[in-house]
């Protein structure tokens, strides 16, 4: 196997690794705070859930650009990377999403628990509050564009 | 598309149809009372806190009664997002408040009921404590308050730390003549804590108790006059008597939960009673008269009007309604449109004056939802689930969550559509099904796309999803540009709108022919003919550019400061920018759809044709596809009204409308079957 294959490979496993990660770290921040609603009023249970899984995306973003990369480099489909320059390209195009999807999503779970807060004193609020991790998500989502655009465009 | 005018209405009408009046005003449901206040002597208000607080207290048993219930029912209880209120007839209503101190005294006996099924519980603990307590004691075969003998004394007592019999002994020994008229018995020795059994002479218990303490010897903190083993077998005896209770008491409450629609019902009425009370302890009344004043929607109000005048003699009078008065905020719109009410309400309402956004908006929500979800298979789903559940609960749905599920319903067509148009049905399984079970070995896509594959062409696709964008965002303005055209400010038109308009356009004009599109858009898009309009662009921008620098900022009387504020103001343009790059999520998030949906897809196939791989296919599929649908049709809802509250909304949207609150009838759990009034 070329180092251009390695290359391209670390690539793709960095954009599940690292995406999951903060998607693992936000999703479990606001489960805690999910649950301490839960515990005084379960009747916030749908609305706290749905703010608990918006941290999730970035972990689903990054699994995606590696299968589109695996299927490109002669894994699951395509040719396999024969040259270290074209490995190393594929490696930084699995960047973005890899660390924005990171930090994205650790921010994404405590821009959640905040409002959880919202929610647990203002239910009437959850459309608002949806509304503050939906912000964060924004730059996951470009960077899972640039991510995959690029890829794509790898010959 | 409206927000329903507002007539103020003031009554004032004989003391004596008081009851009447508010009762009349609340079953019909249209009438937001405003409090005022009236400074006359001749005019008072009533005190009612007393009777409010007793109707208060009253529905909150009920309340606790029917939390206290829920948990002994079987029947399913829904999820708070989508619990439906239970409908109700009159003649149920009638007959709860004729016996409604029959319901209050059983739901407080329900409410004694939990409690003693705590004080059961706590006292089970209490004794298993006991018991537990009592386990070292377990080999000691006298009460554990027995003194001794006529002679001898026994001293029963712990001693820290493990000791075996002849430690006790030899410290017990300690004084006495030899040898020691002294029996030691060791009934346990475990956790760090021995407990002994020191019988000796009664002559000698006082010097033999100082030198065992002197070891750390200690009488046990809870004398029984029973051996601990009778005390043990008593202790069970009463947990199994608690637990019988528990078990009657259980059986009583299950039977109470056939009340829970009784008490459903009497929770509301009482609810309804107080919040009648509330308002009936702040209008002003005289001797024998009484004053009302509310906002009523202007199609009833002539109904009201005429109601009360005719029917209990009252004066009713529509008044003018003053500039700085804002009335509180209904909307009405067509029957697809009012889907959408709800999202537009939790941003928050337009006030009087502004353009009720909701038709616009909800059909771009629709669109924009569709193309997130974009799968053929996911939409119909989502699409047959709402229709059932519409048809089916039709009577049973709050209005809120009515046109929410048919929202969703829609939102489901929408996504049907766009899954055909990118040719995706549970992404591509068609072709793996066909290639996996049917030998398929064509290269083509079984189902093919009606417009283009995203995945094969994402540029082109994010030209559209700009040029989508642009539209959204066009209208949005255009909005603004009605409120200026209602208003007749002509030059705030010109200056806020039709001035971005112009720049905006004739910058997009100048973008599109250029080498710089053409290399994003790459083959997809040819605008080269444009090119030779370029003096047009570029005029139409700079007429657009020199109306923003010199009339945006038009309050400012400096000149100086009012075209660098104006320069200010264009620097905007990188606002608008950052708008339309976000519309790329309809991009993003329809690609992840797609192609979560053919990983999950290829899962399935790895383990080839046959029943054992056609099982194991369609246990794969199913559960991989629900979890897509989950995940995706969250972000789908989330994001679609991420681009209507902040892009489309930043645009001119501005809320902080009141909603109408109507004086109607108080009803949580139940809905009353009857004809609204109109």
């Amino acid at each position: 196997m070329s180092l251009g294959m390695v290359l391209a490979l670390t690539g793709a496993v960095l954009s599940t690794a690292l995406a999951g990660i903060g998607s693992a770290w936000g999703v479990g921040l606001a489960g805690q705070a999910a649950a301490g609603v839960v515990a005084e009023d379960p009747d916030q249970f749908a609305k706290v859930l749905i703010l608990q899984l918006l941290p999730g995306t970035q972990g689903i973003y990054g699994h995606l650009v590696t299968f589109i990369t695996l299927s490109q480099i002669g894994i699951l489909g395509g040719t396999a990377v024969s040259d270290t320059h074209t490995g190393l390209m594929y490696l930084l195009a699995c960047l973005p999403i890899a660390l924005v999807g990171l930090v994205s999503a650790y921010h994404q779970g405590r821009t959640s628990v905040a409002s959880i807060g919202i929610v647990a004193k203002k239910p009437e609020q959850f459309g608002k509050a949806m509304l503050f991790p939906a912000m964060v998500e924004t730059y996951a989502i470009l960077a899972l564009l640039v991510s995959i655009l690029t890829i794509t465009n790898i010959h | 598309m409206a927000i329903v005018e507002m007539r103020k209405l003031s009554i004032c009408a004989s003391k004596k149809n008081r009851k009447h009046i508010l009762e009349a005003l609340q079953s019909m449901g249209c009438m937001e009372m405003s409090t005022f206040e009236v400074e006359d002597e001749a005019l008072s208000t009533m005190d009612t806190k007393a009777q409010q607080a007793q109707y208060e207290k009253n529905a909150q048993i009920f309340d606790q009664a029917l939390d206290v219930l829920d948990g002994y029912s079987t029947e399913k209880k829904g999820m708070a997002l989508f619990s439906a209120k239970e409908p109700v007839d009159k003649g149920a209503l009638k007959e709860v408040v004729k016996n409604q101190q029959h319901y209050v005294r059983s739901a407080q006996k329900v409410l004694r009921q939990d409690k003693e099924i705590q004080e059961c519980l706590g006292n089970i603990r209490k004794e298993e404590a006991r018991i537990e307590s009592l386990g070292p004691w377990m080999n000691l075969d006298v009460p554990m308050n027995a003194k001794g003998t006529k002679k001898t004394a026994l001293l029963i007592g712990t001693i820290s730390g493990i000791l075996s019999e002849a430690d006790v002994f030899a410290a017990a020994a300690e004084g006495l003549s030899d040898p020691p008229a002294l029996n030691v018995q060791i009934i346990s020795a475990e956790n760090d804590v021995t407990c002994v059994a020191v019988l000796c002479l009664k002559t000698d218990a006082e010097t033999v108790e100082a030198s065992l303490r002197g070891i750390g010897f200690a009488r046990p903190s809870q004398v029984l006059r029973k051996t601990p083993a009778e005390a043990v077998e008593a202790s069970k005896e009463h947990i199994a008597g608690q637990e019988k209770k528990i078990e009657e008491l259980k059986k009583q409450l299950s039977d109470a939960v056939s009340q829970r629609t009784k008490f459903k019902i009497a929770a509301d009425y009482f609810r309804t009673r107080a919040e009648k009370y509330q308002i009936l302890g702040n209008i002003p009344q005289s001797e024998s008269a009484f004053f009302l004043e509310g906002w009523v929607p202007a199609p009833l109000s002539d109904a009201v009007q005429k109601k009360l005048s005719e029917e209990y003699g009252a004066l009713v009078e529509e008044e003018a309604v003053s500039e700085e008065e804002v009335p509180p905020t209904l909307l009405k719109n067509n029957r697809f449109s009012e889907s959408a009410e709800g999202v537009l309400e939790s941003y928050g309402l337009p006030t009087k004056g502004h353009v009720d956004p909701t038709f616009i908006m909800s059909i771009f929500y629709v669109f924009f939802f569709g193309m997130m979800f974009s799968d053929l298979g996911y939409g119909l789903l989502m699409a047959i689930v709402c229709g059932i559940t519409l048809l089916k609960f039709k009577d049973r749905l709050s209005s809120g969550l009515h046109k929410m599920v048919k929202l969703f319903f829609w939102c489901g067509i929408s996504t049907a559509f766009w899954g055909v148009m990118y040719g995706g049905l549970f992404g591509d399984a068609p072709t793996v099904i066909a290639k996996t079970f049917f030998g398929y070995t064509g290269e083509e896509a079984v189902l093919k796309p009606l417009w283009f594959e995203p995945m094969a062409h994402p540029m082109k696709l994010l030209v559209w999803c700009m040029f989508f964008g642009v539209i959204h965002l066009y209208f949005g303005l255009a909005i603004k540009g009605w409120e200026y055209l209602k208003k007749k400010d002509i030059v705030g038109w010109i200056s806020d709108v039709l001035s971005w308009y112009l720049f905006l356009t004739g910058l997009i004009l100048m973008l599109l022919p250029s080498k710089l599109f053409a290399s994003i858009a790459g083959d997809a898009f040819d605008f080269s003919g444009l090119a030779k309009w370029g003096n047009v662009a570029v005029a139409i921008t700079l007429i657009g550019l020199v109306i923003i620098l010199v009339m945006q900022e038009r309050s400012t009387k400096n000149w100086i400061l009012r075209i660098l504020l104006g320069a200010y103001d264009v620097y905007g343009v990188t606002g608008w920018l950052s708008d339309v790059l976000s519309y790329s999520r309809l991009l993003a998030l329809g690609m992840a759809t797609g192609v979560i949906a053919n990983v999950i897809n290829m899962m399935a196939s790895m383990f080839g044709g046959g029943v054992v791989g056609a099982i194991l296919f369609i246990i794969i599929f199913v559960l991989g596809h629900s979890l897509n649908f989950g995940i995706n049709a969250l972000g789908a809802y989330v994001h679609t009204n991420r681009l209507q509250f902040v892009e489309f909304f930043g645009k001119f949207y501005e809320g902080g409308g009141k909603p109408f609150n109507a004086f109607k009838n108080e009803d949580k759990y139940i809905e009353l079957k009857e004809e609204k009034a109109s």
